[in-house]
C-alpha cells in the first residue's frame, strides 16, 4: 500500500465516522459542528481527488456558509428538541431504515467497482478550446464558456431561492430587516474578531475572484469569503443587512444575471450563437461577466444565511 | 485498491449514511443535514469520475469540475430555502414537527417581532 492509499483510507475512515456522528448525535447543536468538521475533511477529499477548485467551493460554501446557517438555525430550533424524541421511529422501524440505506449504498458501491474502461472524459475537447478563450484556468473556462448555461442559470436560481425566503415574511414585516437583531458584548472576542478579520477577508476573498481566471478560485469562492465577512460584522452586531425594500439592493441583485443575459444575447448577433463569445473578446467579456456577478453573489450567499425579514424597516 | 476508487467507495457509504438519517430522525432539522450528506455523495461520486477522466494534461475532467462548484452552490441554496420554511413553520406553529396533528396558531404573525 503506497503512502498516498493509507493517507486516504485514513482520510476516509475519519470522514465516515464523523459523517456518522452527525447522523446518531443526541444534539442537534453538536451534529451541525460535526458537520463543519466534516466539511472540511471533505474538502480535503476533493484535494486528494485534484479538484482543488471544487475544495475552495466546499470549504467555503459547503462546510462555511451551510454550517452558520444551520448553527443559526439549531439554536433556534433548540426549544423543540425534546418534543422531538417520542416520534422517533422504534428498532424495528429503524432497523428497515438501516436495511434499505445499506442496499442503496451497496448498490453505487457496486456501481463505483464496475465503472468503465476506459473513463469516459471531455478533458481533450475543453484543452482544444482552451487557448481561443485565453484563460489558464480550466474550471473556469467550463463554468463560463463551455458550460455558460449552468452557470447563468445557477445565478438565477440563488436569487429565486432568496425571493423563497423572503417571501416567507409576514406582511407586517414585508419589506424589514432580515432575520433577528444581533446582540454582542461589544468588548467581546466576537466584536474583536469582527473588527480585526474582514480587512484581511475582503482582501483574501478579492484575490480569490482575481485569480481564478489563471489559477484555483473564482466569483463563487470570493464571492462566499466576501459574504462571510459581511455575516461576520453582522453577527458582531457591528453591522445590519439592508431592509429587503433597498432599490439599491433589489438592483444589485437582479444586475448580474440581467448582465449574463443581455452578453449572451448578444453573442447571437456578434458570434453566431447564444452565449458565444466573439473571437478575442472571450477573456474581456468573462471577466465583466464575473465582476458583475460578484456583487449579486455576495449580497444573494448572506442574505440567504441572513434569513426572511423579521424587523419592520423603522428597526 | 486505487484512491479514487476508495473515495467512490466512500461516496456510497455516504449516501447510505444519508438516508439512514433522513428516513429515522424525526426532526427536520438534523433530516436536512442527513440529505445534504446524500448530496455530498452524490458530488463525490462526480468527483471520483472526474478524477478517473484525467486526460489531456489535465489532473481531473474540468467540466465535472465546473458542474460540482455549481451543484454545490444551489445545494446551499436549497438547504437555506429548507431552513427559512422551517423556521418559519416554527414561528406559525411553535413546534417543528412534520407530524399532521401539530397544533397551530392563528395569531401567527403577532408573534413575530
Amino acid at each position: 500500500m503506497t503512502v498516498a492509499s493509507t493517507l486516504a483510507l485514513i482520510l476516509v475512515v475519519l470522514l465516515l465516522s464523523v459523517a456518522a456522528w452527525t447522523v446518531v448525535a443526541r444534539q442537534t447543536f453538536a451534529a451541525v459542528v460535526g458537520f463543519v468538521a466534516y466539511g472540511l475533511l471533505l474538502s480535503i477529499a476533493w484535494v486528494a481527488l485534484s479538484a482543488v477548485d471544487v475544495a475552495l467551493t466546499e470549504a467555503a460554501i459547503g462546510s462555511g456558509l451551510t454550517g452558520v446557517l444551520l448553527i443559526g438555525a439549531s439554536a433556534r430550533l433548540r426549544v423543540t428538541e425534546a418534543a422531538a424524541s417520542p416520534e422517533r421511529p422504534g428498532a424495528l422501524l429503524r432497523g428497515l431504515g438501516a436495511l434499505a440505506s445499506a442496499m442503496v449504498a451497496g448498490g453505487i458501491a457496486a456501481s463505483v467497482l464496475s465503472l468503465p474502461e476506459p473513463a469516459p472524459t471531455l478533458a481533450p475537447a475543453v484543452a482544444e478550446h482552451l487557448p481561443s478563450i485565453g484563460l489558464g484556468n480550466a474550471v473556469t473556462v467550463v463554468l463560463l464558456a463551455y458550460r455558460g448555461i449552468d452557470t447563468l442559470l445557477e445565478s438565477i436560481v440563488v436569487v429565486f431561492a432568496l425571493i423563497g425566503v423572503w417571501s416567507l415574511a409576514p406582511d407586517r414585516v414585508w419589506g424589514g430587516y432580515p432575520g433577528p437583531r444581533q446582540y454582542a458584548d461589544p468588548n467581546g472576542i466576537l466584536a474583536y474578531l469582527g473588527r480585526v478579520l474582514p480587512p484581511i477577508g475582503i482582501i483574501v476573498g478579492v484575490y480569490i475572484f482575481w485569480v481564478g481566471a489563471d489559477l484555483p478560485g473564482g466569483k463563487f469562492q470570493g464571492a462566499t469569503i466576501l459574504a462571510a465577512m459581511w455575516l461576520l460584522g453582522m453577527m458582531a452586531g457591528l453591522a445590519d443587512a439592508p431592509p429587503i425594500s433597498r432599490t439599491w439592493l433589489r438592483i444589485l441583485l437582479v444586475a448580474g444575471p440581467l448582465l449574463f443575459i443581455a452578453i449572451g444575447f448578444a453573442g447571437a448577433l456578434t458570434a453566431g450563437a447564444v452565449l458565444a463569445y466573439p473571437d478575442g473578446y472571450a477573456k474581456l467579456l468573462i471577466k465583466v461577466i464575473e465582476a458583475a456577478l460578484m456583487p449579486t453573489l455576495t449580497l444573494t450567499l448572506a442574505l440567504l444565511v441572513a434569513g426572511r425579514p423579521e424587523r419592520t424597516a423603522r428597526g | 485498491m486505487n484512491v479514487p476508487t476508495l473515495f467512490g467507495l466512500c461516496a456510497a457509504a455516504l449516501v447510505g449514511l444519508g438516508l439512514y438519517g433522513v428516513l429515522t430522525n424525526p426532526q427536520p432539522l438534523r433530516k436536512l443535514l442527513a440529505f445534504n450528506l446524500i448530496g455530498n455523495g452524490v458530488f463525490l461520486f462526480f468527483g471520483v469520475i472526474a478524477r478517473r477522466g484525467a486526460a489531456a494534461g489535465f489532473a481531473g475532467d474540468p467540466v465535472p469540475h465546473g458542474l460540482l462548484i455549481t451543484g454545490i452552490v444551489v445545494a446551499f441554496s436549497a438547504s437555506a430555502l429548507a431552513v427559512a420554511l422551517l423556521l418559519r413553520l416554527f414561528q406559525a406553529t411553535g413546534s417543528a414537527t412534520l407530524t399532521g396533528d401539530a397544533p397551530t396558531r392563528a395569531e401567527a404573525d403577532d408573534r413575530d417581532v
